[in-house]
Parts: C-alpha cells; sequence; structure tokens
C-alpha cells in the first residue's frame, strides 16, 4: 500500500499548484495581453485572488484533515462544529447593523469572532465536570449551536432589506475576491502559521486516531493535543470563513482524496492535503470566474460541482475508501 | 514490581472497587475475574494510570502510577486496546511503529533502529507478512494482532490486557494467548489481564483474582481459587470442575439445569 513515494508527490502537487496559479492569472472576464501584465490593476486583484485561493484552500483542507482525526469521522469537515453558522451570523449582523460602513474591516473582523466564539461555546458545553470533552458530546452539542445560530441567522435574514440580504447571500456563498491586502497578509500569517503547527506536531495526530485512550498509553498528553488541534482547526476555518465566506466540500474531498493516494500518515497528509487544497481552490476560482464570464458564479457551487462528482469516481475505483 | 494498595476507585464518587490490594510480582500472569461489573476493568484502569483512585495508591517498582510521566510509563507498560476498531486505513506497519511513539523525539520521525524493532514485534506477533495490509481489510484476529505487535514495540516490562479475545473464535483465542504466554515466558513481560473466560483464565494464569462486587474475594493459583464452590457463589452458576488431562488445570464445567 502508498508505495508511491512521498517526494514525487509533493513535486507532482507543487506542479498542479503553478500550473494552476498560472491558469487563474489569464482566466476572467478581461483578457489581458502579456506586455500589460506587469501593470495591469487586474492582474494586481488577480494575483491578490490567488494567493487568498492558495491560503483558503490549504487552510481548509488541513482543517478537515485535523477534524477527521480528531473526531475520528469521515464525515468532519471544518464546519462540522459549527464555525461556518457562526461566523455567518456574525457577518449577517455586521451588515445588518451597518457597521460595514466603518471599515472593510468589520465584516470579516465581525464573522470571525463569530466563528471562534462558537467554536469555544460548543467546547464549553461538551465539556464534563471532570474537564474531559467526549467526541459524541462534541459534535452533538455543535450540532445543537449550528442550529441555534442558523435560525437566528434565518431570522436576522427575514427582517433585511434587499440591498442588505444581497450583500449577505453573497458572503454566505463563499467568493475570493478581496480588495484588503492587509487583510489578506492577517489571513496568509494565521493560515501559514497554523499549518505549519500542525505539520511540526504531526505524528501526535496519527496516534490520536487510535482513540483516546490508546493514545494516552502510548505517552500523548491527549486533552492538551485535543485543545490545541482544536484551536489551530478553528483557527484556519474561523480566518478563511471571515476572508471569503462558505465554501464547502474542500475541507471534506480533499483530505479524503489526498489520503486514498498518501495513506493516513498525517506527517505526509498534512502537506500533501495543503498543496491539493490550493491547487483544487485555484482551479474551482479559475471556472467560477470564466464559465458565464463576466458574470462570476459563487466559488462554493463549483467545488461541490466540480469535487462530488471526482470523489465519487475516486470512491468508486478505490477499494481502500476504508473507514470503519 | 507491581503494588496496589488499599485502593477505593470508582466514578462520579460511587466507589466500584472497595480496599483493595494486591502485589503483582516480575514475570507473573496475572488474570482477574469475575461477574460483569464486579470491578476488574475499573481495577485495571487504576493501575494503567487511566482512573485516579478516589483513595490508596498503586506504586510500580516503589514509584507512585499516577505522578510517573505518561511517556515514560508508556516505555515500561503497554495497554492492548479494547477496541480494535481502527477508523482509518493505516498499514499493519504503520500501526505497530505507533508503539514506538512513546520514544521519539521531537521531530516526530522514526529512526531505523524503531523500524527494526518494529520489525521484529510484526515476527513475533505473527503479522510479519500482513506488513504492507491495511487494517482495515483485516480480520478481527489479525487486528488484535497487530495492535499486539505495536504494543511489543513498546518495549514494555508489563502488558495489560481487558478481554483481549471477548470476540474472536476460538483459534484466534488460543494464538492470540500462546502469543501472550511467549511474551510473559520469553521476553519475560509481566501480563495482567481481565479475562472473562474461566477456562482460558485456568490454562494461562499463574495466579488468578477473583473480584467480587469491588473486593478481592479469592486469589491464588488456578486450581486454588477456580473451585465449584467459590464460582457457584461469585458467579451463582451451576458448575463442575475437573482437571484437565493434559495440562493439569482446572477446567471448569458447565450444568445445564434440568427441564422445569
Amino acid at each position: 500500500m502508498y508505495k508511491t513515494s512521498t517526494i514525487s508527490i509533493y513535486v507532482t502537487l507543487t506542479i498542479a499548484l503553478a500550473a494552476a496559479c498560472a491558469v487563474s492569472l489569464f482566466a476572467g472576464a478581461v483578457h489581458i495581453p502579456l506586455n500589460e501584465m506587469l501593470s495591469s490593476d487586474i492582474v494586481r486583484l488577480r494575483i491578490a485572488r490567488i494567493i487568498l485561493g492558495i491560503v483558503a484552500g490549504a487552510g481548509l483542507s488541513v482543517s478537515g484533515v485535523i477534524f477527521q482525526a480528531l473526531l475520528r469521522n469521515p464525515l468532519a469537515e471544518p464546519y462540522i462544529l459549527g464555525v461556518s453558522s457562526g461566523a455567518g451570523l456574525g457577518a449577517a449582523l455586521a451588515v445588518i447593523l451597518g457597521i460595514t460602513a466603518i471599515s472593510t474591516w468589520m465584516l470579516p473582523a465581525m464573522a470571525f469572532v463569530g466563528a471562534v466564539a462558537t467554536i469555544f461555546l460548543v467546547y464549553a458545553i461538551a465539556r464534563s465536570s471532570n474537564g474531559i470533552v467526549p467526541v459524541y458530546t462534541l459534535l452533538l452539542s455543535g450540532t445543537v449551536i449550528s442550529a441555534a445560530m442558523g435560525s437566528i441567522l434565518m431570522f436576522i435574514i427575514s427582517r433585511s432589506s434587499s440591498e442588505q440580504l444581497h450583500n449577505v447571500m453573497w458572503w454566505l456563498l463563499g467568493n475570493l475576491q478581496i480588495l484588503d491586502w492587509e487583510l489578506l497578509r492577517v489571513v496568509s500569517f494565521i493560515v501559514a502559521a497554523c499549518i505549519a503547527v500542525t505539520i511540526f506536531l504531526a505524528h501526535n495526530l496519527n496516534v490520536i486516531t487510535l482513540g483516546q485512550e490508546p493514545a494516552a498509553h502510548l505517552g500523548l498528553n491527549v486533552e492538551l493535543t485535543k485543545k490545541l488541534f482544536f484551536l489551530i482547526a478553528s483557527l484556519m476555518a474561523g480566518a478563511t470563513v471571515a476572508s471569503c465566506g462558505l465554501i464547502g466540500f474542500v475541507g471534506l474531498i480533499v483530505p479524503h482524496t489526498v489520503r486514498l493516494i498518501v495513506g493516513p500518515d498525517h506527517r505526509k497528509l498534512v502537506p500533501a492535503a495543503a498543496l491539493a487544497g490550493a491547487a483544487f481552490l485555484i482551479i474551482a476560482d479559475s471556472f467560477a470566474r470564466s464559465v458565464i464570464a463576466p458574470t462570476e458564479i459563487p466559488i462554493g457551487v463549483i467545488t461541490a460541482f466540480l469535487g462530488g462528482p471526482f470523489f465519487l469516481i475516486l470512491l468508486k475505483r478505490k477499494k481502500h475508501f476504508s473507514w470503519s | 514490581m507491581i503494588s496496589v494498595e488499599n485502593i477505593d476507585a470508582g466514578y462520579g464518587g460511587d466507589m466500584i472497587i472497595k480496599n483493595i490490594s494486591m502485589d503483582i510480582e516480575e514475570g507473573q500472569f496475572a488474570g482477574l475475574v469475575g461477574p460483569n461489573g464486579s470491578g476488574k476493568t475499573t481495577l485495571l484502569r487504576v493501575i494503567s494510570a487511566m482512573l485516579k483512585p478516589a483513595a490508596g495508591k498503586v506504586l510500580l517498582n516503589g514509584k507512585k502510577i499516577h505522578s510517573i510521566k505518561k511517556r515514560e510509563l508508556a516505555r515500561i507498560m503497554a495497554v492492548l486496546p479494547q477496541d480494535s476498531n481502527l477508523p482509518l486505513p493505516f498499514t499493519v506497519r504503520q500501526i505497530t511503529l505507533m508503539g514506538r511513539f512513546p520514544y521519539l523525539t521531537k521531530t516526530g520521525r522514526e529512526t531505523k533502529t524503531d523500524f527494526e524493532i518494529a520489525e521484529e514485534a510484526m515476527q513475533m506477533a505473527d503479522v510479519a507478512h500482513l506488513a504492507d495490509r491495511v487494517v482495515t481489510e483485516l480480520s478481527g484476529g489479525e487486528r488484535q494482532r497487530t495492535l499486539i505487535a505495536m504494543c511489543i514495540a513498546q518495549q514494555p516490562k508489563i502488558l495489560l490486557l481487558d478481554e483481549p479475545t471477548s470476540h474472536l473464535d476460538i483459534g484466534h483465542q488460543l494464538s492470540v494467548f500462546n502469543l501472550i504466554k511467549k511474551l510473559n515466558r520469553q521476553a519475560n513481560m509481566t501480563v495482567i489481564a481481565v479475562l472473562h473466560d474461566l477456562n482460558l483464565a485456568a490454562e494461562y494464569c499463574h495466579r488468578i483474582m477473583v473480584i467480587d462486587n469491588g473486593l478481592i474475594t479469592a486469589s491464588g493459583r488456578p486450581e486454588e481459587v477456580l473451585t465449584s464452590e467459590i464460582i457457584k457463589k461469585v458467579f451463582h452458576a451451576n458448575v463442575m470442575t475437573v482437571t484437565n488431562p493434559t495440562s493439569q488445570k482446572p477446567h471448569i464445567i458447565l450444568t445445564a439445569k434440568a427441564d422445569q
């Protein structure tokens, strides 16, 4: 099993990522001749989009890998504990209260606060009196909080004007448009730092998939490790949601797809998922911009539309998709 | 090697085991038997430092076990996971290598020595031929032997087991127990096992402790402890004991009630 050498996988994925970036630079409503490339504002915008695509794709994928390992659940993904509904609520509040006029930072900041606050709430509810956080309680508490946040979000949407509604919906559907380089820098820093820590500590994730008690018997400090990785995965999910809205499916299918190729060893899986996620999201964004140009399709539509069938084919062909 | 001194333990105020004391010597194969809910698993969890006792202490070579660092303890004591359900498609070799986790340096990479130890562990547990197979595709017995290989790779002095063969067929039960016996004999591993099957306990254990209602009610060699009187009293089951003609150990025979 997993005979393909790790180096060749990394090289292939890096080439794929570079190719995706190159395609993305030329894709879009406006055609730009090569000699005007350097001076064009549109190119600057596209570069920002590409960077955000790399950051969000890698962040969501690695976040998905972490949640799947911690929860020992194949359905786990970055939004499973309610990050999405919390961020959505934060963003909607920012739009409705009109504070988006104060600064372009308000919406992402509110979304980020909403996302992180939700995780803390979910975690606090699931935590038992002796400080242990059982996985199933966590999943249940995530589902319930998610539903509650979702209902408040629906209420806010139902009370908003059509212009506000459009703003909220557009954000919820997800897109990689970014106008603020400073925001891009902050989000990139958060995600890069989180991925670096995850790669450094990846061997701990392997052991934790055996279950909490077996992991403890192998000498792992389970509660500390769990807390740290929940924090990392939530920060990445929160930062990406805050900067580009909800982009579903990436954090679910990229980890599974990459695991089918490199196997479940997180020391290989995490870097490979980061590269693959980045490439996948940039390709999806190129489609989003060019399929019915000049109109842009929400990227979440593309990720599900492209990712779903691709994943199904893999699932049918590979018998090693064996979570048990 | 391990001494348990006046342990009270339980969950949320309810004491499941009460004032239990016992000593387990190096190289011993000790069995804990008793009815469901009697507290044998709780006792094992206290010994493995998973559960803090409400009173009393467990000493490992004179040191309080709950104050030993997890990583350090994992190099001395291995615990065979009770749930052999491994969700992810790791290979047998990868799972075995996880036994080296308590020895890994900060980089989290195995050294050549770690790989060699894992190879030996797989040989010993008779899963070397499955090394590159994915654990999710193995049979229950093969998976259990893989987890034992992981425990062997830990190079422990003590091996704790909680009903290691409860869902295996008779052939796999014997192969797992023969393997544990081999570890006990050849590697001088001290074994403490919670066992359901009294006949397996009689065949393999040097010493058996019968736990009933949170107390040790009998302790000694199998022929001293597994008598029909004690079993009747503790398990409320009508049994007869005979002597196994090959091993000279007691063998428990069920006697069904006549039609009523």
